[in-house]
């Protein structure tokens, strides 16, 4: 189909075919505005902050930031264009977290044990969530919150009825430390690298895998989905149970970097991953986005989060214009939606 | 005689929501190559008619009969296997999916990468193309394109293909052309004609007399969710149907006909006028 449409545009573009269909092609894809919104705050940091900002420490101080909101973005981005929304990863991350930090810190227990614990628990509040939303019709929001609620509140029972206290250390073995919680070259989490891979594999299931194809229909309609024979309630709750693996896989990485665990903290996760993901060009109400504008969404938060410290601004700042640049965000992105779907490859003569 | 077998027949069916009686004895036949126009004012029953027929809803009493046998749907995906489609009034559901995705939600054409299935974006588009193509809506050529960004005709039309493609005998057509313009109509009409051709046996749901009778060969009228008339092309003329449809004297008559009639014989409509 691909040549058939370009010798198509190519008429009308004459001499000149590469660049415009390029172009044309990439304004009507979901990460187009994200695309344009990453360059011009890349551009306005390298410019005001100077080259500290374009130096390996600068990348650095962003990518930490990215990789680690990224991971959880991607789910939470595929989540959101199937319809879902999940705010439960707030109070995952610090558990999971913890949930190593007691097991392997507190009782000596191997990694792996601690490890396979957390990202299981992680799972399992997936899999209550899924369940939930899907035998109450309650909306996955409010579903979500409530459940966010229960597991902050179990962590710190727990926390305090285990170990008496709110706040566990964790003195990872070296191998496990280089394979989750190492700073590359001194500065680059390891993290950075995890998240590319889990950029490949949700790019794989959500573009090509049959499975995003449901994710999709799912988002853009649930009974159609269902009646085009989708299993859409096996695919809601696995859609759950991978965000609350996302969130618990960060939560150990956490652990095995910081080498300990509190109750609190993770929260900043929720809205941070949201605005990721709609930056990056994903309808709040579902059936629209993509993989590579959720990663994009991603990195321009997170320049704007940390570029601002390089900059000579009061750092409070940067809230502003990260609010102002969901904003703006929403409104470019609704423009690109608008010509994809305006789009024809014939011009009416 | 396997010929007269109508695809399609409806025995006596009744239908109730508690104590709301919807429908009332309702037997219908549908033919393959036949289109069978299904007219009625709002609240005359027809989504409730066609949603029994869909396997949205069982009917509380009477039969449901395909191609002799009698059947009875659970939900709306045993009916799609049987071969019962059907499409709504805005067509295609996804207006933020491609063409070739949406035409293949739920049964992905797969290919081999490595070791891996994945998703054939180049075999899913083609197919969609094609068999929309093929409908004589040539101006569908690229299956990238969002169904979002398509007309209402061609939307209609793309979700008809994809109903012949996956196979279906009988095609329900809920209001397909009330929400087109005169061009875009006649396209949808000009693949009901086609469809029957290929030997669907096609119900019609309309409210425009002019589209009825363009493609109808065999009318039924409901009123109050029982059959009031049930007519071959031809056994009725335009003015006839009109009346019958916009609601004019003859309707009025055939209401409180059909309302003193049921309060003397225990519920029970008169039989349809042939």
């Amino acid at each position: 189909m691909n040549s058939a449409t370009q010798s198509v545009s190519t008429g009308t573009h004459g001499a000149r075919p590469g660049l415009g269909v390029t172009l044309g092609r990439l304004a009507r894809r979901p990460e187009a505005g994200s695309l344009l919104g990453m360059v011009a705050v890349f551009l306005f940091f390298a410019l005001s902050a100077g080259t500290i900002f374009v130096s390996p420490a600068g990348f650095a101080s962003w990518l930490n930031v990215a990789a680690e909101i990224g991971i959880v973005a991607l789910p939470i981005g595929i989540l959101m264009i199937a319809g879902e929304l999940d705010l439960s990863i707030g109070a995952v991350i610090p558990a999971s977290s913890l949930t190593l930090a007691i097991i392997s810190g507190y009782y000596g227990l191997p990694e792996p044990i601690g490890i396979a614990a957390a990202l299981a628990f992680g799972l399992l509040v997936g899999a209550i969530n899924g369940f939930l939303v899907l035998r109450t019709e309650v909306p996955s929001l409010i579903v979500t919150i409530g459940t966010m609620f229960a597991v902050m509140g179990l962590t710190l029972g727990l926390s305090v009825l285990l170990t008496g206290s709110t706040s566990t250390n964790i003195v990872p073995s070296p191998f496990y430390k280089a394979l989750l919680g190492q700073f590359v070259g001194g500065m680059f989490q390891v993290t950075i690298f995890w998240w590319v891979g889990f950029i490949i594999v949700a790019a794989f299931l959500l573009h090509l895998s049959p499975f995003g194809n449901w994710v999709y229909a799912l988002g853009g309609d649930k009974i159609s989905a269902r009646n085009a024979g989708i299993p859409t309630e096996r695919l809601t709750i696995t859609l759950f149970m991978m965000s609350g693996f996302c969130a618990a896989f960060v939560g150990v990485g956490q652990a095995m970097v910081y080498q300990s665990a509190q109750v609190v903290g993770g929260q900043s996760f929720i809205f941070n991953s949201i605005m990721c993901v709609v930056i990056g060009g994903v309808l709040l109400t579902g059936g629209f986005g993509s993989v590579a504008g959720i990663v994009l969404g991603t990195i321009t938060f997170s320049i704007v989060n940390q570029g601002i410290y390089f900059t000579g601004f009061d750092p409070n700042l940067g809230s502003v214009i990260i609010g102002a640049l969901l904003l703006l965000a929403v409104l470019m992105n609704d423009t690109f939606r608008k010509m994809a779907l305006t789009y024809s490859t014939k011009k009416k003569s | 005689m396997a010929e007269n077998t109508p695809v399609l027949e409806l025995r006596d069916v009744n239908k109730s929501f508690g104590p709301i009686d919807v429908l009332h004895d309702i037997s219908l036949k549908v033919h393959a190559g036949e289109v069978l126009c299904l007219l009625g004012d709002n609240g005359a029953g027809k989504s409730t008619l066609i949603k029994t027929l869909a396997g949205v809803h069982r009917p509380t009493s009477g039969t449901i009969l395909m191609d002799g046998d009698e059947v009875s749907f659970d939900r709306p995906k045993d009916a799609q296997d049987r071969g019962i489609s059907t499409v709504h009034q805005f067509g295609g559901t996804f207006p933020l999916m491609t063409i070739g995705r949406s035409f293949f939600v739920g049964v992905e054409p797969t290919k081999k990468f490595g070791p891996l299935k994945i998703f054939d974006r180049k075999t899913a588009n083609e197919t969609a193309v094609k068999a929309v193509q093929d409908f004589g809506i040539t101006r569908i050529d690229d299956g990238d394109r969002l169904i979002g960004g398509l007309s209402g005709g061609e939307r209609q039309s793309l979700a008809i293909a994809r109903a012949v493609h996956f196979g279906a005998r009988v095609l329900i057509l809920d209001e397909p052309t009330a929400a087109l313009g005169v061009k875009q109509a006649s396209h949808v009409l000009r693949i009901v004609l086609e469809a029957k051709k290929r030997g669907l046996a096609v119900i019609f749901i309309t409210h425009q007399v002019t589209h009825a009778m363009a493609v109808g060969d065999h009318f039924a009228v409901l009123i109050r969710g029982a059959l009031a008339a049930n007519f071959m092309r031809g056994e009725k003329s335009r003015e006839e149907i009109t009346d019958l449809m916009a609601g004019g004297e003859a309707l009025a008559d055939l209401d409180s006909i059909i309302e003193g009639y049921m309060e003397t014989h225990e519920g029970h409509p008169p039989a349809p006028v042939a």
